[in-house]
This record gives structure tokens, sequence and C-alpha cells, in this order.
């Protein structure tokens, strides 16, 4: 099967408060397959918000190659077809709002699409749908929580029929429950309408719900697996400055203690069979 | 008594269609040199409450005392209170101005009047105790530093102040776990160093376990809980109806002892989870 996302030995510097280069990307290389959940971990300055700015063609390599979908991000004509198959998320919910009633927000995108208002309006109400805020689409965005913004900029997103959806640290500036609320949002987006998951996140809980977890350190993938592989590092994610999740950790002790915990336990459920047997 | 709370109410545009009682009868007391947590989640009337604290919100009812400073709905000049009550908002480093770190930390000192050699001093001292390097930043830009930097220099400008009691807005929202950790525990050395008076509000509960004596909970306006974390951690239920989460390890008790086995719900870090199951998995282990 062809990626949907393919990356090859990809570079990236930029010039830092010293006047020095960077290297923000070393030779990243990653294929991504349609449908599929992928969580990006690191810490700032790892690399991973340059490498999501590439795969929408925010940022072109300035070596190495990105295809998506097939598009090559290097030629210039490509771009709108990238950035409608792959559409981007942001950290920010408020930088992202442009009108002042939620359905126009979510409009924005198809009308410069160019495409005829009945079909804008069904795709809007289809988009409000799929993130549950159809109960919103008369509301001014400032009377929204944090996490219904951030649904309705994922809607503006879904509006434009995207195939693939980056988000870069979505749930950052978020409370618990619009975390969660973001979290089911992109879970059913990818199980139930199949689309291409890429989040980014400095949250563990978030990455072990994903289908592959890749690790990124100094602009390289330092690790790249399922959730249950990544997290059985734990030593590797703590030397690099991550989070372990708290039941991971005290599994991690107590088999370092010789106790017999069967299996690798990612959640609470795991972890009380695992004592309970 | 350093800060007392007697029967606080706020109410937002009173007598307008959008009014709304963010915090309601409030009574709190938090002593000298207490290290507290406050946690709520969005509109539980964290952020009114805290703006109470230095006067940039009056009480529409009842009275705040920070100090022996009385603060009502007709208290007047209320800059005193601002010496003494430091506020480190969300997003400090979006309140950056000036054209050097320097100066940025700097820039609350001087409004006070204070000669340069004090200035300087309080400048040095400030920026040590949140890890900037003082003489190798001083002249740059504080928008030429990393995210986590600049935090610091805006937490640094209000530690300038000196302040007897200090708040922290989540401080660390948007930060790595490194970044995170970072300010954490020099907050905690903070705590240590200089015994003064610490609330630190933030919505997670993992840290603010691990770092604070004692934790107050907010819940629609009123003060729902307060006690040590051992003591409001095992509340468990209460908290996820507030839609709060509570530490992983502290559900995974409550989950043993639905199964039935004997082990303590007051349990909130690793390491007391570790302990418990030593011992529950007994002879087992080589340890």
């Amino acid at each position: 099967m062809e990626p949907i996302i393919r990356v090859r030995d990809l570079h990236y510097d930029y010039i830092n408060g010293e006047g020095e280069e960077t290297a923000a990307l070393d030779g990243v290389s990653i294929d991504i397959y349609k449908g599929e959940f992928v969580v990006i971990i690191g810490h700032n300055g790892s690399g991973k918000s340059t490498l999501a700015k590439h795969l929408n063609a925010l940022l072109k390599p300035k070596s190495g190659e990105v295809f998506i979908k097939g598009m090559d991000t290097r030629l210039d004509e490509n771009t709108w077809s990238i950035r409608q198959t792959a559409g981007m998320v942001f950290q920010n919910p408020d930088n992202q709002m442009v009108a002042t009633v939620v359905e126009e927000d979510v409009a924005f995108g198809p009308e410069n699409l160019g495409i005829p208002p009945a079909e804008i309006r069904s795709r809007v109400d289809e988009a409000l749908r799929s993130v549950n805020m159809m109960e919103f689409a008369r509301s001014a965005p400032h009377f929204l929580s944090g996490g219904q913004k951030q649904r309705v900029a994922i809607a503006g997103v879904i509006a434009m029929k995207p195939e693939i959806i980056i988000l870069d640290e979505p749930t950052a500036m978020l409370d618990p429950s619009g975390r969660r609320e973001v979290m089911e949002t992109i879970r059913h987006l990818n199980k139930d309408e199949g689309i291409t998951i890429v989040h980014i996140t400095h949250y563990m809980d978030e990455a072990v719900e994903a289908d592959r977890v890749v690790v990124m350190e100094n602009g390289r993938i330092a690790a790249d697996g399922t959730p249950r592989e990544i997290f059985n590092k734990v030593d590797t994610l703590r030397s690099i400055g991550l989070d372990v999740p708290q039941i991971v950790e005290l599994a991690h002790q107590l088999k370092k203690e010789g106790f017999d915990i069967k299996g690798e336990p990612l959640n609470i459920e795991e972890m009380v069979e695992a004592i309970c047997r | 008594m350093p800060i007392k709370l007697e029967n606080v109410t706020h109410i937002y545009m009173p007598g307008t269609p959008f009014m709304s009682k963010a915090i309601v009868d409030v009574n709190l007391e938090i002593d000298d040199g207490e290290f507290v947590g406050l946690i709520g989640h969005t509109g539980s009337g964290k952020s009114t409450l805290i703006q109470h604290l230095n006067g940039l919100l009056k009480p529409t009812e009842g009275v705040v005392y920070v100090n022996g400073i009385k603060v009502d709905k007709d208290s007047k000049n209320l800059k005193a209170l601002r010496h003494q009550v430091g506020l480190v908002f969300q997003y400090p480093e979006h309140q950056l101005f000036e054209e050097t770190v320097y100066l940025d930390i700097a820039f609350g000192p001087k409004n006070l009047g204070l000669p340069e050699d004090e200035i300087d001093r309080r400048v040095t001292e400030a920026a040590g105790l949140v890890g900037i390097d003082i003489n190798a930043l001083k002249d740059r830009s504080p928008f030429e530093l990393s995210g986590g930097q600049r935090r610091r220099v805006a937490i640094a400008g209000v530690l300038a102040m000196e302040p007897s009691i200090l708040v922290l807005d989540e401080p660390t929202a948007g930060l790595d776990p490194r970044g995170r950790d970072e300010i954490f525990w020099q907050i905690k050395e903070l705590h240590r160093k200089k015994g003064i008076t610490i609330i630190l509000v933030s919505h997670s509960m993992e840290d603010v376990a691990r770092l604070v004596d004692r934790i107050v909970v907010m819940n629609k306006g009123r003060v729902e809980l307060t006690g040590t974390p051992a003591e409001v951690f095992s509340h468990a239920d209460r908290l996820l109806e507030m839609g709060l989460g509570v530490p992983q390890v502290t559900s995974l008790m409550r989950a043993l002892k639905d199964k039935g086995m004997d082990v303590p719900v007051d349990i909130y870090t690793v390491q007391q989870a570790r302990d418990v199951l030593r011992k529950l998995l007994g002879g087992s282990g080589n340890a």
C-alpha cells in the first residue's frame, strides 16, 4: 500500500536568537498510512511542530522530500490541493476564529474554495454534527469554552473534506473536560470517518489511545511503535525528559523489584487484571 | 490571619441580562507561608477568587482581609495590597513588553521609585529564583528567548516586587514536561527559601498533589472541598462528578478496592502505590 504521507530524509534549519543556524529537522523519514491514528511526542524544540508544518506545505523542505497523497510539497502548484487533503488545527483556539458566528466560521474554508452555497450549507451542517457542535451553530465563538472552540476549529477543517487532519497540540490550552471533548472528537473522526490523524501532544494519556506513537528528539525520530512498545521504554522516555503515565511507571518499578506483573499494563483496567489474576 | 475571605460573593454585570454569580458565599482562610493548590474546572470561580486577593476585583458581598488590609465593595485605593500580592496570570509571557530582559524584570521595582542599586539587587535575585542567568541574558530581547525562558522572565518580574503572597494561575500551561517540571521545582524552591505564601491554580491533579500542603477545590462558585492531598483525593467520586480528574494511581486503588482488596483509597503518588502493592503482592517479589 502506498503511504498517504511519505517523508524522506527531511532537513530544515532556522536561525536562532544568536544568529546561528540550528537544525530543527535533521534527517526525518516516516511513512504514515491511510486511516492511521499517529501521535507525535517530544519536548519543545524536538522538531515536532516543524515536521507538522511540512505535512500541509506551510513549510517546504530545505532538503529531502515530503509527499502528501503522492503530491510533492516542493511544487507550488500542489500547495492548494495538499492543504485541502491535509487540514491543520493549531494550539490556540482563539487565534483560529475568523467569523462572529460559529457556522460562518466553519463555512470560511469552503467559501474560499468557491463551492456552491447549497453544498456549503450541507458541508457546514455535516462538519458541526461530526464534532457534536450543531446546537451552537448560531452562537458567537467568544461565548464558547476552550474545548468547544477547538471543536469548531476542527469542524472548519472537516468542512474542507480532508483525508488527513494534523493537530498541533490542540489540547495544550484546555482544561481536563475540554481535553476529553477534543480527544473524543478526534477518535470519532478516525474510527468512524476513516480520517488519518497526526496528533501532536505532551499528554501521555492521549498517546496511549493512538495506534502508533512517534517520539522525536533533536530533530530526529527517536522511537516509533505501538503505545505498548513505546511506553515500555520507561528509562528512554525519562532520559529525554518525557512523562510516563503513572500506571506504566508503577508497573515498571514493581517489575524491577522482581514482582510478577504480567504483560505491559497501559491503563487501569489492564493493571487491575495484572494484579488480580 | 494573613488571608481571610468572609462570605464573599461576586456577581458579574449585576442588574443586566448577562448577570452571573461567579463565586457564592466563599469562606476561606490561608495561613502565612502555606502552599495551597486551588483546583476546579473552567468556570468554577477560581480566577474570580484569586483576583479578589490583590484587589483587581472587589466582593459584591462579604469581606476579604489580606495582611490586615480590608477589602469590601466600597474599598478604594488598593495599591498597598497590590504590592503585597503578586499575581502571575496565565501565559504571563504575553505581558512582556520591554526591550531587554533586564528592563522587563526591573519595570515593577522602578515604578516603586526604588534606588538603582536596590533595583539591581532585586532583578538579580528574582532572575536567580527562576533560573534565569541574568548576566548572560540581561541585554537580550525577551522576544528572542524560548517559550519557557520568556515565562520565567515574566514570573521574575512579579517576584522583583517581593510580594509576601504569590498567586500563580496555571503557570505551566502549554509547556512541555521538562519545562513544567523546571517551573514547578523553582516554585517549590522559592517556597522553601523565601517562606512566602503560594497559591497555585492548576488543572493537573498529579502536579498539584506532589507540590502543595493543602488543596482547595472549587465547584460552581463555591469551595467544595479543602484538605491535604490525601484527604481530598479520598473523595474521588465527588471530584469526578465535578468534572475533575484524579491521579491514575488513585483510580487504580479504587478499582482494586471494588474488587474486594484491602487497599487505602487516599493514595496519589506512584511511590505510595508501589508501597501498597508491595505488601499486597507480598512474597512474589525479591525486594
